[in-house]
């Protein structure tokens, strides 16, 4: 008997799919039409931080560098108000096996799918996470598929994505790589069910699990480096996960810093869009993903979400492109570490905040990740030149995503600008409306919605008012 | 002509949806595009160039479609000289 394997008749089969390519059934976390379990979902994986942690040393992740960064904060101060100019500490997520904190996420998933006994792991993403299931896969021995969106419709590939798709192929595994477009998840369950390869979903229990070593690590690096906890970590943010896990892992620390989310702002550019597609220079970390995936997690490709972004964000930094690679060239002029894009979005966050705060706090960026051909900002800024994008210095406001990138010629002009969080949590209140008439939310259902954005029901109450 | 031996590391190209099979919530430009897939992979049979044939992949998959590319490889570069960056952290920063 054939499968019908047209678009339609594939997505119908998608909860057989992904039960049988995970072993985990979503179903028994269940509370309510929009509630579920998630604390129950999350420890039933069944792993310790100190198993996660030891896991992850078995194949050359986490226990990274943090560096305090001297001379950008020495800068920032000279920008700053009297008395202000926090100090700025990175962690140098690059030295992980695969060159991102992606590691760590993909760490659990290729050991679990190890243990159950599955030849191979599938995932679908936009490359770092790709490379870092690849490189976790060959450890364990396991057989590897990635599945990337790369090229539009004239077959051009976006560098960084190119780069991104040689460094998966450099770990063994295969990579179908496909044409712009949402279509992605329907080839990824074609794929699964071909293969009945494990699917290392970004969004499992065992990806967020994986991510919070580094929230507990960069908590008792920056205790033992100063004494102190550190007082506000910046987090780039696009699907949540590295946010949602290090938060998570911040916590089992004991540790209440500010948990502050920066995304790149490419606002005006549709994610789905051929001609869009190669006209932005991040091919992640932006709002594309950051604002959907924070105002309604569970538009991914399992069930239920385990990363959940507003559970843990307390204030949300939007960044241009402009001032991101002036921070990038910065860092590697000032501090002599080139690295790539994901941690200097949230690195440009942290010196446009550094300069609110007081001299003695501290602010860390949480991740770095490696650069070099595709990924630096030479050849994105080369190829967005190539694309007809004007590329000049000036004030990076005026830029227009698509037309324009607009480089600071002073550091001062790093500003970033700040997200309403209010307006983030009411869209989730719209986004949760569409799946259920609040008048028909139980006691349950409303627990969940005010906890899914860090409120109270006091605040619901008033916020359903608004929507 | 063009006969390419099997074992030969190639590029396959194959059209996964067409303009009107695509996923309802494609946007307008995207729409008009078929929705296509390439892979790299050994090829399993002495093979002419262009025409449809069978690849074994890095994973041991066997995928039919079109042998668009012979040796694929890896082009990507660092880019052109972007004057733009040459003078940030030089000085005059502040």
């Amino acid at each position: 008997m054939t499968r019908d394997n047209s678009y339609q008749a594939v997505m119908a089969r998608k909860n057989e799919i992904m039960k049988s390519s995970m072993g985990l059934d979503y179903e028994t976390y269940r509370q309510g039409e929009l509630a579920f379990d998630y604390e129950r979902m999350m420890n039933d994986c069944g792993f310790t931080l100190e198993d996660i942690i030891r896991i992850q040393s078995e194949t050359k992740v986490g226990n990274t560098p943090m560096f305090e960064l001297h001379n950008l904060t020495a800068a920032v101060r000279k920008i700053s108000a009297p008395g202000k100019g926090a100090r700025i500490f990175v962690k140098d997520e690059a030295a992980n096996a695969s060159g991102s904190f992606k590691a760590r996420r993909a760490s659990i998933s290729a050991y679990v799918a190890a243990q159950k006994g599955y030849k191979g792991v599938i995932a679908a993403t936009s490359g770092n996470y790709g490379a870092a299931v690849a490189s976790q896969a060959a450890q364990r021995g396991l057989k590897c598929i990635i599945v990337q969106e790369v090229f539009d419709s004239k077959g051009i590939g976006q560098p960084e994505i190119v780069e991104k798709g040689r460094k998966c192929e450099a770990f063994g595994a295969e990579v179908i790589k496909l044409s712009v477009g949402p279509e992605l998840f329907y080839y990824l369950l074609l794929t699964l069910e071909e293969t009945g390869f494990f699917n290392a979903s970004l969004y499992t229990p065992f990806g967020i699990k994986g991510v919070e070593s580094l929230g507990y690590e960069l908590t008792n690096q920056i205790r033992s480096m100063t004494g102190k906890d550190p007082d506000a970590v910046m987090i780039t943010h696009a699907g949540g996960g590295n946010l949602t896990g290090t938060a998570r892992g911040m916590l089992a620390a004991g540790c209440n810093a500010q948990v502050i989310a920066c995304s790149v702002d490419l606002s005006g550019l549709h994610m789905a869009s051929d001609r869009d597609f190669n006209r932005k220079s991040f091919t992640t970390g932006h709002t594309g993903f950051g604002v959907p995936f924070a105002t309604w997690p569970d538009r991914t490709d399992v069930p239920r979400n385990a990363a959940r972004s507003m559970r843990y964000m307390d204030d949300y930094i939007l960044v241009n492109q402009g001032e991101v690679f002036y921070i990038t060239e910065l860092l590697a002029k000032l501090e002599g570490i080139e690295r790539g894009p994901a941690g200097n979005t949230s690195l440009t966050g942290a010196v446009s905040l550094a300069r609110e705060m007081d001299a003695d706090k501290i602010i860390v960026v949480q991740e770095t990740e490696y650069t070099g051909a595709g990924k630096h900002h030479n050849s994105q800024l080369s190829f967005a030149q190539k694309m007809g994008i004007e590329v000049r210095r000036g004030n990076p406001e005026e830029g227009v995503n698509g037309k324009s990138i607009v480089i600071p010629e002073r550091l001062a002009q790093v500003k970033g600008h700040r997200q309403d969080m209010e307006k983030l949590r009411l869209s989730y209140l719209k986004n949760a409306a569409k799946q259920l008439d609040p008048a028909k939310w139980t006691d349950i259902d409303r627990a969940f919605v005010a906890a899914d954005v860090k409120k109270d029901l006091k605040w619901l109450d008033q916020a359903l008012k608004q929507i | 002509m063009n006969e390419v031996k099997a074992g030969t590391w190639v590029e396959v190209e194959k059209i996964l949806l067409t303009p009107e099979q695509r996923a309802p919530q494609v946007p307008e430009d995207t729409r008009h595009t078929p929705y296509v897939m390439r892979v790299a992979g050994f090829l399993t049979a002495d093979s002419l160039y262009g025409t449809e044939v069978t690849i074994k992949t890095l994973s041991g998959r066997m995928v039919t479609g079109n042998l668009k590319v012979i040796h694929p490889h890896y082009t990507h570069s660092f880019g052109d000289t972007v004057e733009e960056l040459l003078t940030i952290g030089i000085g005059g920063e502040i």
